[in-house]
């Protein structure tokens, strides 16, 4: 357990010497300028903007890094040839995927953590320099603790996404593995497509086969509550708990799947 | 080292600069055709949603923010309201080709788009020049957002509204806002209206209590001065009524018709409440042509009136 804590770690200390997060500075910036810009743009509607903008922007940017960083977190050792000095040490090689796989989720928290208190703080500001005339105007409060609902299920998505891709990572090249995981991703924001295929199709073996992807494919559409939120419809508590707990069950299948072929790799 | 750094940095500017000056030279020498009418690229909100990948409120704020750039220019394009008479009929519902499918656009991306409705609202149905002219847009995207939302009372009393105002069907009008009343929620003066849009038609006084709700739930700027403007349109037409009445005295007392406020009163002519002077034509008062107000909306018909 604890050398799966200081591999993890080190994956977050890598991601940071390598400047991953100076993605935030770009969040920063891109807040406080639409901010700016869209105020003369929107006719009244620049803190529902402001919203969508930063929700959108912490999942899009959260995807990148999950994607990017996930597919190498596997084969950049390989190609470094650095997972021999790794393997040789007493680490198992589960211990080391879930490592690598809990470093890169824990840099996605601290990214999302920091883009959720830039998006507030742009959010107060507003409010502070437009006073009650905008605050008025609003369903919800500009500074609205539910935004965290919809924050919380877009890193529980992403953790998908990063298993998705450290899976992709232990068998395939890296374009293969970012190429396959954005593919998924993008079928599993359309999941409900795949679910009524069989009402567009007069074959039922297509329809049939439609059904069992939709039920083996990870379904994203669900973790995407943005829109609900920014508007002040409810969202239960049961929602949340089932959905996060569809993707620490899918995440886990990802895993193990991981480290079965994994630990069959032979290296010589 | 610093030197060599400010070296680099200066032929990059020069460089920059020296593009922006043949892009200067260029624009010049063939300048830049003038930018075309404004046409969505995508009709079908489905196909942009699905183009959205889960982004659709993002792509709903883009489409949106479209909706009034394009409404705004448009306007401007067109000239104030105010400025141009408003019988131009032949090209009503051909002023704002592309409000009603942006409006549509957006709220099929984020279908909890309040504002969207709303805003489609008044000026899908508003006449040329301050609006595209068509009611039945107006009704069809109200009813789309009730699809949506079906508790939203403002809605319905937004549908009942368009047909008071804009379609003078006083039973339509009064069936909406009885259907609006019945919402949880929902304002108490809505009953009362329906029963008197049900039993009298049109009125001032209804009019002004539609306009008065409009004001207080706005949530943007331009449907807030729509919607005092319109309030003042009504204060004026009650004050026009009065002033007549005075000119109508004056003109049977000297035996002829008054031409000019020098004639009536030393003061010179009132103003109307948005601070321009009324005028006299043919012996008729009237808001100027230069007024905000003008031209002053038809009168609410009450029902068993013939229309004029």
């Amino acid at each position: 357990m604890r050398a799966i804590g200081w591999i993890a770690l080190n994956v977050f200390r890598e991601s940071v010497r390598d400047k991953v997060l100076y993605n935030l500075v770009l969040f920063a910036v891109l807040l406080i300028g639409a901010s700016y810009f869209i105020g003369q743009l929107t006719a009244g509607q620049d803190v529902k903007i402001i919203k969508d903008l930063g929700l959108a922007a912490t999942s899009i940017f959260g995807l990148f890094i999950a994607v990017f960083i996930g597919i190498g977190l596997v084969s950049k050792e390989v190609e470094k040839r650095s997972v021999y000095s790794l393997l040789a040490k007493p680490i198992e090689r589960y211990q080391l995927l879930l490592g690598k796989y809990l470093g890169l989720v824990l840099t996605l928290a601290v990214n999302l953590s920091v883009m959720a208190g830039a998006l507030y703080a742009v959010l107060a500001a507003m409010i502070w320099v437009g006073g009650s005339e905008i605050a008025r105007a609003l369903e919800r409060p500009a500074v609205d603790p539910f935004l965290l609902e919809a924050l919380a299920l877009t890193f529980v998505e992403l953790a998908v996404v990063t298993a998705l891709a450290l899976f992709f990572s232990t068998f395939s090249t890296p374009i293969l593995a970012a190429a396959f995981t954005f593919g998924l991703f993008i079928a599993g924001r359309f999941s409900a497509d795949l679910r009524d295929f069989k009402q567009v199709v007069d074959a039922p073996l297509a329809g049939f086969l439609a059904q069992a992807l939709y039920w083996v494919l990870p379904n994203l559409a669900p973790y995407d509550i943005r829109a609900q939120v920014v508007h002040g419809q409810p969202v239960t508590a049961g929602y949340l708990a089932l959905v996060t707990g569809y993707g620490v069950l899918y995440v886990a299948a990802l895993l193990l799947a991981a480290v079965f072929i994994f630990s069959r790799r032979d290296f010589k | 080292m610093w030197a060599r750094a400010a070296g680099r940095f200066t032929l990059v500017a020069l460089l920059i600069g020296a593009a922006a000056e043949l892009q200067w030279l260029r624009e010049r020498r063939y300048p830049l055709a003038p930018p075309s009418e404004d046409a969505p690229y995508l009709l079908s909100g489905l196909t942009t949603r699905r183009l959205a990948v889960g982004y659709a409120a993002l792509a709903a704020d883009l489409y949106w923010i479209r909706a009034i750039q394009y409404y705004g220019g448009t306007k401007i394009r067109l000239g104030a309201p105010s400025q141009e008479a408003q019988p131009e009929a032949g090209r009503q519902g051909s002023a704002y080709p592309a409000l009603y499918p942006l409006l549509d656009l957006t709220t099929t991306l984020d279908p909890r788009f309040n504002i969207a409705y709303r805003f489609g609202a008044i000026f899908l149905a508003e006449p040329f020049p301050g609006g595209a002219g068509r009611p039945d847009h107006a009704i069809a995207l109200l009813q789309k957002g009730l699809g949506a939302r079906p508790d939203k009372w403002e809605y319905m009393q937004d549908i009942g509204f368009v047909h008071y105002w804009w379609r003078r069907d006083y039973r339509a009008a009064a069936e909406w806002f009885e259907r609006a009343s019945r919402v949880p929620g929902a304002p108490w003066f809505l009953r009362s209206l329906a029963a008197t849009t049900l039993a009298e038609g049109g009125d001032r006084q209804s009019s002004r209590i539609m306009w008065t709700s409009i004001l207080q739930s706005a949530e943007i700027d331009w449907l807030r001065r729509e919607a005092e403007r319109r309030l003042l349109q009504l204060m004026a037409m009650d004050e026009t009524d009065m002033l007549q009445k005075v000119i109508d005295r004056v003109a049977a007392q000297s035996g002829r018709p008054v031409a000019d406020w020098e004639s009536v009163s030393r003061a010179g002519a009132p103003l109307d409440p948005s601070g321009a002077p009324y005028e006299i034509r043919d012996g008729r008062i009237g808001v100027s042509r230069k007024s905000i107000l003008f031209p002053l909306p038809e009168e609410p018909q009450r029902l068993g009136t013939p229309a004029p």
